[in-house]
């Protein structure tokens, strides 16, 4: 469904995303991974040609995306990570607009539009205005647009990004039902890791390469076994122990040392016994995708943005 | 090319559909030169007296203050393109499968039919001005109307698509459009002032546009008078300068489009 190879994006000597390569298979949802910065919107946006690749090729539902921009434009849906509503008009006015740009015919607009509004459950808001809606409103709204065509594609960017968990967890809903019916495939980007677990497959993607591309639960496995922290004052010295004496790959991070164990449950009554330094506290999970990150990068997603100094602020341009 | 028919209809059609479910910028928009009209009117009137060829200042005003209006309106069309940047809703419109020359001539369209439908409102306030109105000549004012409108919409757009900011853009636009409506020979006759000031006026699209707007109100008579627009030495007449204004019309919205065209 989409076939990317050695995709690059440059702006001067700035590499937003440096030769990338994956495919994505119909019916699949294909997951974005990575801090703000790495590249994820710059990628969606060249698949969306919205933006002219500096280098490889793609192609979206067969189509390449310089070649053939007008047959892939109208075979994706898009909802952005900024809202792209007319809030002057009503949601059924901006959705009627989406329906004449995208050529939708006459009989079948106003029947599909019914049916997406209920699904996302605003087709009793159909005629306010969208200015009075809540930010999670707006954000079904722009799903159900970007909907209204019967795209083969639906491309998510960062699709839940300020929004309450609670809303969140609604939007995921919708789409499943959506994926349940359309055969959709869904292609999207997030930095949350719940929403990343959502997704069949995950590409991560670190300062604009994909540095490990698998199921979440592949990825996970990858990470080598449970997750134990521990909290001891003098960090240096604890790591250099866990390294001797134990044959670990300690992490530090933050204000704790973490590292990874198989059968955690087993392993921490012997150590905390053996273990020559005093422990504060001490806690074993089984790896998330945060891990995951930590892992394949030795940074953890929250900072990697603001590390290299490209977070985004809010309204501001991301790349 | 469906793409291109698809563009202009659909931006068209929606910026006529903001328009009129915005009564606030519907009032605003008529408030504006009636305003100028009372308060210039009776505020130079007196003075002024009766001008050449027997008309007073009022009769001499009006038709460009409906010139006004139409500038007024379709340089907006620039102002709407940013605002749909800031909103976001330019991407919804980029993105969609439409040309954008298409995107760019329905700016230009919708704005030149809200440009259209406010003259019309206007024309109302003639008979009570004391400006003699018939159907033939509202037939006239409608393509003058609509070429006007277009130049202005294009150099509108134009600028907006070099402007990153809102606030940027409003405070460059008022810096445009008020010596635009004064250089325009709104409120006195071009051929009256200084050579310097002539020199603005004359590459001034929206000249052209008033004094075809007061040709078809008043006739030939002002510009036998003197108080018509000479360019090169030349009286022009109804026909050459609406020809000029749909030339620079082409070209600004030409440049607008290509503009457009560029931007990822």
């Amino acid at each position: 469904m989409i076939e990317v190879h050695d995709l690059r994006r440059t702006w001067g000597d700035i590499a937003a995303v440096d030769g990338v390569t994956f495919e994505v298979t119909e019916g699949e949802v294909f997951g974005f991974l990575g801090p703000n910065g790495a590249g994820k919107t710059t990628t969606i946006n060249m698949l969306c040609t919205l933006l002219r690749p500096s280098a490889g090729t793609a192609t979206v539902n067969g189509f390449g995306i310089v070649e053939q921009r007008s047959d892939v434009r109208r075979s994706i849906g898009l909802v952005f990570q900024q809202t792209t509503l007319d809030d002057a008009l009503s949601a059924e006015q901006n959705l009627r607009f989406h329906a004449y740009a995208y050529g939708v015919p006459a009989d079948a607009r106003e029947t599909r539009l019914r049916e997406l509004l209920t699904l996302v459950e605003l087709w009793d808001r159909r005629s306010d205005r969208v200015r009075t809606f809540s930010g999670g409103m707006k954000r079904r709204l722009e799903i159900a647009r970007g909907l209204l065509h019967h795209p083969r594609v639906l491309f998510l960017d960062e699709p839940t990004l300020g929004l309450d968990p609670q809303t969140r967890r609604r939007i995921w809903e919708y789409l499943g039902d959506l994926r349940a019916r359309e055969g959709l495939t869904i292609f999207m980007t997030t930095h949350y890791m719940d929403e990343a677990e959502q997704c069949d497959r995950i590409a991560v993607i670190d300062r604009g390469e994909i540095v490990a591309l698998d199921t979440p639960a592949r990825l996970k496995g990858a990470v080598g076994g449970d997750v134990v922290t521990i909290n001891t004052p003098d960090r240096e010295a604890a790591a250099t122990e866990l390294r001797a004496r134990f044959g670990l790959e300690p992490v530090i991070a933050d204000d704790a040392i973490s590292f990874q164990v198989q059968g955690g449950e087993a392993f921490l009554p012997d150590f905390v016994r053996s273990f020559g330094r005093p422990i504060y506290a001490i806690g074993l999970r089984r790896p998330t995708l945060d891990d995951v990150f930590v892992h394949l990068t030795g940074r953890e997603i929250r900072d990697a943005g603001s590390e290299n100094g490209s977070a985004t602020p809010v309204g501001g341009r991301s790349r | 090319m469906t793409e291109l028919y698809r563009g202009v209809w659909v931006v068209a059609y929606r910026e006529l559909l903001t328009f009129v479910s915005d009564r606030t910028r519907i009032a605003a928009s008529l408030a504006f030169p009636i305003l100028f009209l009372v308060i210039f009117g009776a505020g130079f009137g007196g003075i002024v007296g009766q001008m050449a060829g027997g008309l007073d200042l009022l009769t001499f005003m009006y038709p460009g203050i409906v010139a006004q209006a139409v500038l007024i309106t379709s340089l907006f069309a620039g102002v709407s393109v940013v605002s749909d940047r800031e909103s976001g809703f330019l991407r919804e419109i980029l993105v969609a499968p439409l040309s954008r020359t298409g995107i760019v001539l329905g700016k230009a369209i919708g704005a030149a039919t809200v440009a259209m439908l406010q003259v019309l409102m206007l024309l109302v306030l003639a008979p009570i001005i004391g400006v003699r109105l018939d159907a033939g000549m509202v037939l006239q004012l409608v393509p003058i109307v609509l070429v006007l409108s277009f130049v202005l919409a294009g150099i509108g757009i134009l600028i907006a698509s070099f402007a990153p900011t809102q606030q940027g853009f409003q405070l460059f636009m008022q810096m445009l459009v008020f010596p635009m409506i004064f250089l325009a020979g709104v409120f006195f006759p071009v051929d009256s002032v200084p050579v310097w000031m002539q020199f603005l006026s004359k590459i001034n699209p929206a000249t052209y546009g008033v004094d075809s707007i007061r040709h078809v109100f008043l006739g030939s008579g002002p510009a036998g008078a003197g108080l018509g627009v000479s360019l090169l030495g030349h009286t022009m007449t109804l026909v050459e300068e609406v020809v000029l204004i749909g030339v620079l019309g082409v070209v600004f919205l030409g440049a607008a489009a290509w503009r457009f065209r560029r931007q990822e």
